[in-house]
């Protein structure tokens, strides 16, 4: 088990912010899970908000209806609850997400922001593969797309998923962020920094590496594809990606597809543990992928 | 109906928020002085959420096509009905016709227009607000351009009377340094205790990157307590393992230029957040310009709590007095 030390913090008059552990770990990220999950339920008058992020949450709270010191109370009895992480199940969903690797938009990006970049002669997929020692960019991107990830947080902006890949600990891929953020990122970018791969929903700002882009949309605020009928955004916390790699012609029938509003994500709804995933990562990964494209 | 004959500078439509939405990633907008907010849709007879303008900096030039009530609160920029000067902090009455200009501004930075019905645009996720960077909400989910038509909507809750004012005493004053009370904490454990207390005790000077989505200041550079990186963080010691952004947290990336988040802020990144300016407080940011000066001051929950319950009081008061 990972040592956690568990910091309440407040966030002005409104928030209360808890840390679960400063390092990332799938432990953390499925406790922070099954405690707000567990708050959620209770219903408790004066939260106004409840946001799950990665090793940490925090929540919006009226302050007049519900003092955050109670909330906290709250907070550490729900925590003792889930210590054991054994009676939860996360339903979720198992999705194929296509990616076309170096693709010409991004690469126009990358080569527009090397001054921010801490290695100005590679492209960010060649500095992140010999940062993590793969001899090749190829071996790299078959490492992120052999194995899946799991959605551990939403945010940034509307849809943003921050996905966490689920491998033994010494498997996991860490990579620097830009030395300064860049002012731009193309649309539906497949970047990664820190631990975590990520889609940027709309064009903006960013300071993750950037290794691709996706043809389909993770959030679509005209809402015309099926995916989106109920959201704008497609990713849900709990959710498990495997980013495929693409041909430039599959990715191009797939933007053929999102155009013509035909496009659906291939998806399974799925329960598990995590207990599973923690005891071992490995079989965990090939048997999700299993059901993904052969049950 | 209202004509936007010129947009303003970033003139957009505002009403509480978007509250409850984080899980999303969606960030709640909304009036970013919520007092003067509320105390426009008072004098214009509202419901508390109806949606108002908020007018950054330089006003826009509008036409009314019919008559009706208007209220204008919040900073300095001096209203002109017609060429003619009129109060702010007061409930007018507009005739069909008749135009609304702004002189520059004198202080504070946003002033919020609320006419009798409120703005109406389509409700997007339980608000009107408009959030620009992904274009939702409000008029056609961007800032007001020339030539647009508002409609007016039917939030109108009494009848207030024309000249209605509220007690002066009330009106909040905006100078040009500021004192913004926070809370100290989420993760300001990775500061030095030193750079802790540079960022308490100096002045901080507001960049141009001061807008809906946040307050960048220029001052001293605060230093991080060395560690290893955890896994996951990144590189950076201002980096942490992403994590959510309570709206008015303070992040300090690299440790230069400490970033106030605001109403239209990302939700969440890999920052280390320092402190939360408190909820009241939020308001008086609103009010802040480019160049002027800031001092942080920290104060524990409770203080926060009581200037909660303050501000609370005021805006009953005013409600009960204009109710007499």
């Amino acid at each position: 088990m990972i040592h956690t030390q568990v910091r309440y913090e407040y966030g002005g008059d409104e928030f209360v912010f808890v840390q679960l552990s400063e390092e990332m770990s799938l432990e953390s990220n499925f406790k922070g899970m099954a405690i707000t999950r567990e708050l959620k339920e209770r219903n408790l008058p004066g939260i106004v908000d409840i946001c799950p992020s990665n090793a940490s949450y925090m929540v919006r709270i009226d302050p007049e209806v519900l003092h955050p010191d109670e909330l906290i109370q709250v907070l550490q009895e729900i925590e003792q609850q889930v210590a054991g992480l054994d009676q939860i199940t996360i339903s979720s969903r198992l999705v194929d997400v296509p990616v076309l690797f170096e693709d010409p938009w991004t690469h126009e990006a990358v080569m527009r922001f090397r001054d921010r970049h801490q290695d100005p002669g590679s492209t960010d997929l060649e500095y992140s593969a010999r940062v993590n020692g793969y001899e090749s960019k190829e071996a790299f991107i078959d490492a992120i797309t052999s194995s899946p990830f799991l959605v551990s947080m939403i945010g940034f902006v509307p849809g943003l998923p921050w996905c966490f890949q689920m491998v033994a600990r010494e498997k996991q891929i860490e990579v620097p962020k830009y030395v300064r953020p860049r002012t731009f990122t193309p649309e539906r970018t497949f970047g990664f920094g820190g631990a975590f791969a990520v889609i940027y929903p709309v064009q903006g700002a960013g300071g993750y590496q950037m290794y691709g882009i996706a043809p389909a949309p993770i959030y679509q605020k005209e809402q015309t594809l099926p995916d989106f009928q109920d959201s704008i955004v497609f990713p849900k916390q709990g959710d498990i990606f495997r980013y495929r790699s693409v041909t430039r012609d599959e990715y191009d029938e797939i933007r053929r597809q999102v155009e013509d509003g035909t496009f659906v994500y291939r998806k399974k709804d799925f329960s598990f543990t995590p207990k599973e995933v923690l005891e071992d990562p490995d079989s965990f990964s090939e048997m999700v992928l299993r059901r993904l494209y052969h049950d | 109906m209202i004509k936007v004959i010129k947009p303003g500078l970033q003139t957009t439509v505002q009403d509480q928020g978007r509250v409850g939405m984080y899980e999303i990633g969606m960030p709640p907008s909304g009036a970013m002085d919520k007092f003067s907010f509320t105390v426009a849709n008072l004098l214009a007879g509202n419901q508390p959420n109806a949606a108002v303008l908020e007018i950054t900096y330089m006003g826009p030039a509008l036409q009314f096509e019919k008559a009706m009530k208007i209220s204008l609160t919040g900073g300095n920029i001096p209203p002109k009905i017609n060429g003619q000067a009129v109060p702010m902090w007061e409930t007018l009455q507009v005739q069909e016709g008749d135009t609304l200009t702004f002189d520059f501004v004198q202080s504070g930075a946003r002033t919020y227009l609320a006419v009798e019905g409120g703005i109406d645009v389509p409700v997007v996720m339980n608000s009107r607000s408009t959030y620009t960077l992904i274009g939702i909400g409000g008029y056609q989910g961007r800032a007001l351009a020339e030539g647009d038509v508002l409609a007016v909507g039917e939030m109108k809750q009494k009848d207030v009377p024309v000249g209605t004012k509220i007690d002066p005493a009330l009106i909040p004053i905006y100078e040009k340094t500021h004192e913004i009370r926070v809370v100290v904490g989420l993760c300001s454990y990775r500061l030095t205790e030193e750079s802790l207390s540079t960022f308490l005790e100096s002045e901080w000077t507001v960049t141009p990157e001061a807008n809906r989505i946040g307050y960048r200041h220029k001052g001293e550079r605060l230093k991080f307590v060395d560690r290893e990186q955890p896994f996951g963080a990144g590189s950076n010691p201002s980096n942490v393992t992403d994590l959510g952004y309570p709206i008015g947290s303070i992040q300090v990336p690299d440790g230069v230029e400490p970033i106030v988040l605001l109403h239209d802020a990302v939700t969440g990144g890999g920052y280390a957040t320092i402190a939360t300016v408190i909820s009241t407080d939020l308001n008086r940011m609103a009010q802040i310009k480019t160049n002027e000066k800031v001092r942080f001051r920290a104060v524990s929950l409770s203080e926060a709590l009581e200037a909660r319950q303050q501000l609370k009081q005021q805006l009953q008061q005013i409600a009960d007095n204009m109710a007499m």
